[in-house]
């Protein structure tokens, strides 16, 4: 996928978002967007804006950052960063769409909706990702798909933004090798 | 293909730190402080939510070993541990085998075969938490060691001043008070000389160790000299067993010639004041001038635990790859 195409599924996507408002939902009030860091968050940023400028409409937007709520802990070599949570508006009874670049074992997902419940009591939780790419560890599935790519353990799928990579689109690669070959 | 994205991210940013233990500061590097400081704000905002706590920690097991008296110290650790929801075990030098004879050594090594994953230990001997590492396998966390360092005091400092200054570079801070049997003063004066601030230290001449100067800090004798064109003054706490060996003339005095006073927060309009407590109360601050909008001793009591959370969440990372140092 390169910048264009990934343009083009934020914007079917962003459409989706919109279905899921129901009419008499205030989004401003009962409606948000959760930006996974790091990637997630530049996708969900980009979400917000395109549904500003096609359908008028302002969604509340924040920032989740799962890492003390992963079970990986004690398994990983390197320590993840723990970067910055920022949801500047209250969750409780509002209905969320979590953004996340790829869906691959369900783990960080789940730790994410952990990490939701103890900031507070979400109405309802959707999950948006740019690709699912299968091989689930656990019982958790997406409702927003940019791609379903099916892959092997081996493979990476690396999800790319301006904003931080100075390139954009998807890949799919050979684990460990930095090559940007599709 | 050469020159792919990932790797130059991953050599502009520290992702974890070099040290295995935190024994003192002397040996961190201003990548790592920077690291635990930008960790703790993250951590901050777990103490600010309706629920204070997160699973990570969960199945690691610390023992607080405190062979010293401690209040705070040792309460801020055992919160920031319970906040990560490690297991904790508290240990006291009083009522404990210690006070049936018990060596250092003895204690670890029994506290290795209780299967302990990380240790937090305050000693009156300095090199204490050094000696712990060599004879066990857990990590090592120094809450003071002597006279020698108290690490995560200086880093909630450095996460203190943080909050109110830009950068440390410049910052002209001074320390005052008995710097001799100080182990804050040292761990700071490592901390803000790493991080490029200038740091004075003052104190009478009995509490002033020779050739300190090697540290790379300026010395004064006189508190205005100490408070002239200073961004934040950190005053030290007097141990009051210091007053029976005779290091100055009476409390009185110690007040009338270092003790932080009204005047001087009005002389000195954006002096910051810092204190790592408990305060004398008169005599290394005036009164008022603890309670003053511009001391902010009761935020440093707040970082202690966010910083305490970001050191322990860094180190329990470093558990199983043996690398480095110590």
């Amino acid at each position: 996928m390169d910048a264009k195409d990934l343009d083009r599924t934020l914007d079917r996507m962003a459409r989706q978002i919109v279905e899921l408002i129901e009419p008499d939902q205030d989004p401003a009030r009962q409606f948000g967007l959760i930006g996974m860091q790091t990637r997630g968050m530049y996708l969900a940023r980009r979400l917000k804006s395109k549904i500003k400028k096609v359908e008028d409409l302002e969604i509340p937007f924040g920032v989740l950052d799962a890492t003390m709520y992963r079970d990986d802990f004690r398994l990983r070599l390197k320590q993840p960063v723990v970067r910055a949570t920022d949801i500047p508006f209250d969750i409780t009874e509002r209905h969320l769409v979590l953004v996340d670049d790829v869906l691959y074992t369900g783990r960080t997902i789940r730790s994410a909706l952990d990490a939701l419940m103890d900031i507070g009591r979400p109405g309802a939780v959707h999950c948006l990702v740019i690709v699912d790419r299968g091989l689930r560890e656990l019982p958790i599935c997406a409702d927003i798909i940019g791609r379903q790519v099916p892959t092997l353990p081996g493979e990476e799928v690396r999800v790319r933004v301006n904003e931080i990579d100075d390139r954009e689109g998807v890949w799919l690669v050979e684990h460990s090798q930095p090559s940007i070959n599709s | 293909m050469a020159g792919y994205t990932e790797e130059k991210v991953a050599k502009e940013e520290l992702t974890s730190l070099r040290h295995q233990h935190l024994l003192g500061l002397a040996t961190y590097g201003a990548d790592e402080i920077e690291l635990i400081l930008d960790t703790a704000r993250q951590f901050r905002s777990v103490l600010e939510r309706p629920i204070r706590r997160v699973p990570t920690l969960r199945g690691i097991t610390v023992v607080n070993l405190f062979f010293e008296s401690s209040t705070r110290t040792r309460i801020s650790f055992e919160l920031a541990e319970k906040r990560l929801s490690a297991d904790t075990i508290n240990f006291s030098a009083s009522g404990s085998s210690v006070s049936k004879g018990e060596t250092l050594k003895d204690t670890a090594r029994n506290i290795e075969a209780m299967k302990i994953d990380m240790v937090v230990i305050r000693h009156k001997s300095p090199g204490a938490p050094h000696f712990l590492t060599r004879c066990v396998d857990a990590v090592v966390i120094n809450a003071g060691d002597g006279a020698h360092e108290h690490p995560t005091q200086a880093l909630l400092d450095m996460l203190t001043i943080s909050d109110r200054f830009e950068t440390f570079a410049g910052l002209n801070v001074s320390i005052i008070g008995d710097i001799s049997h100080s182990r804050v003063a040292r761990s700071n004066i490592y901390a803000l000389r790493a991080l490029g601030a200038n740091v004075t230290l003052c104190g009478p001449r009995t509490m002033m160790p020779v050739e300190i100067e090697k540290m790379g800090a300026r010395v004064t004798h006189r508190l205005d000299e100490a408070l002239e064109g200073c961004d934040v003054a950190m005053a030290l706490r007097i141990q009051m067993e210091r007053q029976e060996a005779r290091l100055f003339p009476s409390l009185r005095e110690y007040h009338e010639r270092f003790g932080i006073k009204m005047e001087h927060l009005e002389r000195y309009s954006d002096l910051l004041i810092m204190h790592p407590g408990p305060v004398n109360r008169g005599v290394e601050l005036a009164s008022e001038v603890v309670d003053h909008e511009r001391a902010v001793i009761l935020n440093q009591v707040t970082n202690g635990i966010a910083v305490r959370m970001a050191v322990l969440f860094l180190l329990a990372g470093s558990r199983g790859e043996i690398t480095d140092d110590d």
